[in-house]
């Protein structure tokens, strides 16, 4: 296979319109599995959690699990779909290993929910992702292949197979084809990824963990020449597992499709993978011939038909989604676009909620997540909400502050101590002796000390010069390693230059 | 006019993994073609006001509370597997037309 040119960039936007679809696979985190009562848990040892039903033995038959149902309705309704009053599961039939069943249950040409839509935010404009439909299916099992060099199907010489996963509830949620985002196509599919998955959080119908596979993504991408109307052909990047490579799939696809089209090639209609390392996709197997999966209703499963009465209770059920949130707390916290940007980019949100609900002011909350300890997690590498700091403690040290037992300064010692595993904030400043000094005499006897050894700049205040009260300030909180409350100091020093 | 192809049993065979050689083919072809003329048939009592039946019991909405079940033991799972290893099952390499 010869490796076709890249086009740059720019370039391949200034003469292409990609146009773009994602489906994306959602394991819901219910505790047993879609048709059976196997436990969902990730991690366990390789074949532990299988059954007759999901290993598709002779004479099992599934019966389906009310709680994923009640789950995908969650989502097709924050989704803004509608539910559809009567359908059925089908049989997907292919032969593939990672369905020991030779088939997957999953939903054809009746899936419960259709035609909805999500708002993304790219840059300060609005797209509207219209969703086409949100079915619901089970999972696969996962195969290890072994014999190739990269561990990858390509040059495996067999595979072993574990069914732990098989049979786990799975929604698949498909736009329609997403239209007219021209070189913003793969920061809006990383918006919509991004927003796809605070909202199902959001629900706690699943944990949305991209690295660990409860949430992946297919990425489907064609160009056509600008001013043309019809589409070109599509490739499926399959199992995106990061949303940056959600962005980055698709950008290297459109410079991948414009170098082919633009040396007179033609884009092959096929699954393609992405390299996380190299950033690039690679072909996979062609679906021009392989896709004759003959569905056909699932005789084992009867249809549902859920009833409107518990679609109204699913809809009143539903909590606060993010995007309303994102309004609130904006109001609230009395937030800049921007501001709340870099809150909700952080992972802040529900920290500083938290903290607030622990007594916390609001500015103040995001002040601490926003500054010190972001820049922590940030250094260490890893999410905000994983640093060993809680809330509550967060609120305690602010509330410390407010009684004025600390200082600004003073309170990022705290949290120093706090991360490194000191114990709660309360415990370090007994440890560290980090109070604020309060004792009015000992404040005083300092700015005494200083007025004494600093005369020159203690004369100018005293001819009128307030400013330069700064540096007998910063000598006091010198004098007292940063533990002097310094607005006191500075009144007790303009008191006693006569200045005040 | 036959109601499935020799073309169309040989593509069936490869999806199914099924090497059939020229003799199974025109054998099998023909066999299958009179089981579907003989199931065909059933369209011809199909009337435009009888949909088409998927389940022989008129029931809808049978559900299982999310409870977990006793699993199989690995040992018992992975015994009517062909071949097994770290007790996964072990199948011949997939796709290999493309290896």
């Amino acid at each position: 296979m010869s490796t076709p040119t890249l086009m740059d960039y720019d370039e391949a936007l200034a003469r292409f319109e990609p146009v773009l679809g994602i489906e994306t696979h959602i394991e819901l985190g219910t505790a047993s599995k879609m048709f059976c009562g196997c436990p969902t848990g990730f991690g366990a040892e390789p074949n532990t959690q299988v059954c007759p039903v999901c290993l598709g033995l002779p004479g099992s038959l599934p019966v389906t699990n009310h709680a994923a149902i009640e789950g995908i309705i969650k989502i097709g309704l924050a989704l803004n779909c509608d539910i559809v009053e009567w359908c059925r599961f089908a049989r997907k039939n292919y032969f593939y290993p990672d369905m020991p069943k030779n088939f997957q249950i999953s939903q054809y040409d009746e899936p419960l929910c259709v035609d909805g839509h999500l708002e993304v935010d790219v840059d300060g404009d609005t797209y509207r992702i219209e969703i086409e439909r949100v079915h619901m299916e089970e999972d696969t099992g996962k195969s290890l292949h072994v014999g190739g060099s990269t561990g990858r199907i390509h040059g495996a010489e067999y595979s072993l197979v574990d069914y732990n996963r098989a049979g786990i509830p799975l929604v698949e949620i498909v736009t329609k084809p997403i239209v007219a985002t021209g070189d913003k196509a793969p920061l809006v599919a990383r918006a919509y990824a991004t927003e796809l998955r605070e909202l199902v959080r959001s629900l706690g119908v699943s944990d949305v963990r991209m690295e660990q596979g409860s949430m992946r993504c297919d990425v489907n991408v064609s160009l056509m020449p600008r001013g043309a109307t019809e589409w070109g052909t599509r490739t499926e990047t399959k199992n995106v597992n990061s949303l940056r490579s959600v962005e980055r799939a698709v950008r290297s696809e459109i410079e991948r499709q414009g170098g082919v089209l633009a040396d007179g090639g033609r884009v092959v209609q096929e699954t393609r993978h992405f390299h996380e390392d190299t950033g690039r996709t690679t072909s996979g197997r062609s679906k021009e011939e392989a896709q004759d999966y003959r569905y056909f209703p699932e005789p084992d499963l009867v249809p549902m038909a859920p009833s409107r009465a518990w679609v109204e209770e699913v809809r009143a059920s539903l909590p606060e989604l993010p995007a309303a949130r994102r309004r609130r707390i904006q109001q609230e916290w009395d937030l800049s676009d921007l501001e709340l940007r870099d809150v909700v980019n952080a992972g802040a949100v529900d920290l500083i909620e938290a903290t607030i609900a622990h007594g916390s002011d609001a500015t103040s909350a995001r002040k601490w997540w926003m500054n010190q300890l972001s820049r922590q997690a940030t250094e260490q590498g890893v999410e905000l909400a994983e640093l060993p700091v809680t809330p509550e403690q967060v609120a305690r040290v602010q509330a410390m502050i407010i009684a004025g037992e600390l200082n600004d300064k003073l309170a990022r010692k705290v949290f120093e101590g706090v991360l490194a595993g000191e114990g709660t904030p309360d415990e370090v400043v007994a440890a560290r002796g980090l109070k604020v000094v309060s004792d009015e005499g000992e404040l005083a006897s300092v700015v005494d000390q200083v007025i004494a050894d600093n005369a020159g700049v203690a004369d100018k205040v005293r001819a009128g010069k307030v400013a330069a009260a700064g540096a007998l300030v910063g000598a006091v909180m010198k004098a007292t390693r940063g533990q002097a409350d310094a607005g006191r100091a500075r009144e007790l020093i303009l008191e006693r230059l006569g200045a005040s | 006019m036959s109601a499935i192809t020799r073309d169309e049993v040989s593509h069936l065979a490869r999806l199914s993994r099924l090497a059939l050689g020229d003799s199974e083919l025109d054998h099998l072809a023909a066999q299958l073609d009179q089981i579907i003329s003989a199931v065909a048939r059933v369209q011809e009592v199909a009337a435009e006001d009888i949909p088409p039946t998927s389940h022989a019991l008129p029931l809808t909405n049978v559900y299982r509370t999310d409870e977990i079940r006793p699993c199989l033991p690995p040992e018992q799972a992975l015994s009517g597997a062909p071949a097994a290893e770290e007790q996964r099952f072990r199948v011949p390499r997939i796709l290999d037309e493309e290896a």
